[in-house]
């Protein structure tokens, strides 16, 4: 039977077979290495007994995660009350993330708009440039920034040579400046994702609707949007999770009152003070509050795809 | 003016131009469509055609002219306040909407209460029966089907005119032929103006009451089928309506609508002549199926048979005349036909009323 169905070129099977197994190799290989690897690692970490100077003790230990919840005194020995801190750090965290997505999606959109509805030459063009601050250290343009806006930066004294302000404008150190932080890194990261789906659409979509005496309002909300959204529910994503985990705008920009969890994070594995498994667990609960983002775009796409057909 | 406040004008093309940059797309065109009429627009691609009926939908402002609708100047008016309604070429139909969806679309932008556009919606989709597919969504229907969602889409709101950009373009040719059939019924139940364009003259043919035909911007001719395949007023539209013979006659005179020619190899003839030729080198247009042939001795011009194409029904049979030229008799396939042999001297012959002297 197997031999009268294969009409293929018989070399090609017979080169392959057996080797069918071992083609998958390379994913499997890298997915372990660079993703089951760390992760599983760092849930490892997140259950064992911190060392003073940075490392662990190897003694399963709840330890981690007690302390991001609980606040048990300072020698552990008092009624367990709910500890604010850490909670607090990733509600401002979530927030500044959702904010700053909002921020870009508003700017992206018509960006991408604009970029995907022009001539051949003009956007190739416009791409280009939307691509070229990657070219720069992100660390670099966050330092930048931060010069740019400090009390006697060009931006101040811009404004107030115009006469807009007479004293400087405080901005680092601000959420504003955090915020301003996470705009300025991940707006392509929302223009691109976009820009592709608009740059799909068919154009007599809109005309059709208008043909059926659709506005320009009506048109944008019942035809444009909903064709493009997975486009902006990528470009979504692709801004709120970096920007949830971000700390070189938080550290650089924010100072210590408008710590993110980045941040957090990344103190628990720098210098002696370090508590890796904090850290750790910290960083699991940061996994996993992303990986629910993930399930709710996935459900979104699931009925996206069957509306479809 | 009078001629304006006519109400059986449906759609007044008042000398319209269109321009592109320095492109002219459509140059002086004027078109009276009438009330309830089929209208096609017909013409090769890239004449203008598209851009007229874009013009009337409001997808393109004219550069010159005017536009009006039932005697309302147009111009001024955004496709989503015209009451007009467009089937695309390649339909643009909602793919996020199911079929019930994208016909009730037009509805509810006009107002109409949810129950009222349903129950429109259903009738328009009982017309081109497709009652049964309203729940499914446009990915899940053949070209065909989509072709009729597009059709009760665009006729749901009952517009005044309805613009169709060729839709039957898309479709393979069994089914065109039998949409055909089914749009001119349409036509003839809802009693809506019709504005059709396409670039196939058996299609134009077979459906409007009249049509209009283009080339490179500029309007050839308006009439009825029968008018513009046996009285075409120009060499272009002899020659892009069905097949036809251009014959290089030396036009002596003319008076009264009637020539009087030299034929290749000097025999006299006298044919109607179309407005505006003129006296020296011309062309007259004989359509094959016209053209007999027979014996040299007493016919108007004598060749050689050269090629038959079989074409079933009937024979295609090429003479070469002396100077060159070609002329093709199309000859009906019989036990009786009088079919030459290839390499025969044959005579052609063919009435005056089957010719006529076309402005170059």
């Amino acid at each position: 039977m197997a031999g009268a169905i294969s009409s293929g070129p018989p070399t090609s099977t017979r080169t392959y077979q057996g080797l069918g197994q071992y083609l998958m190799l390379p994913s499997w290989v890298i997915i372990g290495f660079f993703l089951v690897l760390p992760v599983g690692m760092m849930l490892i970490y997140s259950f064992l007994t911190k060392e003073f100077r940075g490392g662990v003790i190897w003694e399963f230990s709840l330890s981690a995660y007690d302390q991001f919840f609980f606040d048990r005194g300072l020698f552990g020995d008092e009624p367990a009350k709910i500890e604010w801190t850490y909670i607090t750090i990733f509600w401002r965290s979530i927030w500044q993330a959702a904010l700053a997505t909002v921020l870009c999606l508003i700017i992206g959109f018509p960006t991408a708009w604009f970029i995907a509805t022009r001539s051949g030459r003009n956007k190739a063009i416009l791409l280009f440039l939307i691509t070229i601050p990657y070219w720069v250290n992100l660390l670099i343009r966050t330092i930048s920034m931060k010069f740019l806006i400090r009390d006697t930066g060009p931006l101040n004294t811009w404004l107030i040579e115009f006469g807009l302000i007479s004293e400087p404008l405080h901005m680092v150190n601000t959420n504003f400046a955090v915020q301003l932080g996470l705009f300025y890194s991940y707006l392509p990261f929302m223009v691109l994702p976009i820009y592709a789906s608009v740059e799909r659409y068919n154009n007599s979509l809109s005309e059709a609707a208008a043909d059926l005496y659709a506005s320009k309002f009506v048109i944008l909300s019942k035809i444009v949007l909903p064709m493009v959204k997975p486009g902006i529910i990528a470009g979504c994503i692709l801004v709120f999770v970096p920007s949830l985990g971000a700390f070189l705008a938080p550290d650089l920009l924010g100072g210590a009152k408008n710590f993110m969890i980045g941040s957090l994070i990344e103190e628990q594995f720098k210098g002696n003070a370090g508590n890796w498994p904090f850290g750790a667990a910290a960083s699991m609960i940061l996994l996993s509050m992303v990986l629910v983002v993930l399930l709710f775009y996935a459900r979104a796409q699931d009925k996206g795809g069957q509306n479809h057909g | 003016m009078i001629k304006r406040m006519d109400a059986a004008i449906a759609v007044d093309i008042d000398n319209v131009t269109k321009r592109y940059g320095d492109f002219t797309a459509l140059r002086n065109a004027s078109i009276d469509i009438r009330d309830n009429e089929f209208f096609t627009l017909l013409g090769p691609s890239g004449c203008g055609k598209t851009t007229l009926l874009r013009c009337i939908a409001g997808f393109e402002d004219i550069s010159s002219g005017a536009i009006r609708l039932y005697g309302q100047d147009i111009a001024e008016l955004p496709p989503n306040k015209r009451p007009v309604n467009t089937v695309f070429q390649q339909y643009a139909l909602f793919p996020h909407m199911n079929v019930l969806q994208n016909v009730m679309f037009g509805l509810q932008r006009l107002g109409k209460s949810d129950s009222e556009a349903k129950a429109r919606a259903g009738h328009v989709l009982d017309l081109v029966q497709l009652t049964q597919l309203a729940e499914r969504m446009p990915s899940q229907l053949s070209g065909g089907q989509q072709q009729r969602v597009a059709l009760a889409r665009a006729l749901a709101p009952e517009p005044r005119v309805l613009l169709l950009d060729e839709p039957l373009s898309a479709l393979d040719l069994k089914l065109r032929q039998a949409v055909r059939l089914e749009l001119q019924q349409l036509q003839k139940e809802t009693g809506i103006t019709f504005v059709f364009v396409t670039h196939d003259q058996e299609e134009a043919l077979t459906m409007s009451n009249r049509i209009a035909v283009i080339s490179e911007g500029q309007l050839q001719q308006i009439g009825s089928a029968r008018e513009i395949y046996e009285a075409p007023v120009n060499k272009f539209v002899a020659d892009f309506i069905g097949e036809t013979n251009l014959i290089d006659v030396d036009v002596k005179k003319i008076t009264d609508g009637t020539a009087t020619c030299l034929l290749p190899g000097g025999t006299k003839f006298s044919c109607p002549a179309a407005k505006g030729a003129h006296e020296g080198p011309g062309h007259l247009s004989v359509r094959p199926e016209r053209v007999t042939i027979g014996k040299a001795k007493g016919s108007l011009i004598t060749g050689t048979a050269t090629r038959h194409i079989y074409l079933g029904t009937d024979m295609h049979i090429d003479i070469n005349l002396q100077d060159g030229d070609v002329i093709t008799a199309r000859v009906q396939n019989s036990e009786t036909a009088n079919i030459p042999e290839v390499g025969d001297e044959v005579g052609i012959s063919f009435e005056a009323s089957a010719a006529r002297l076309l402005v170059d």
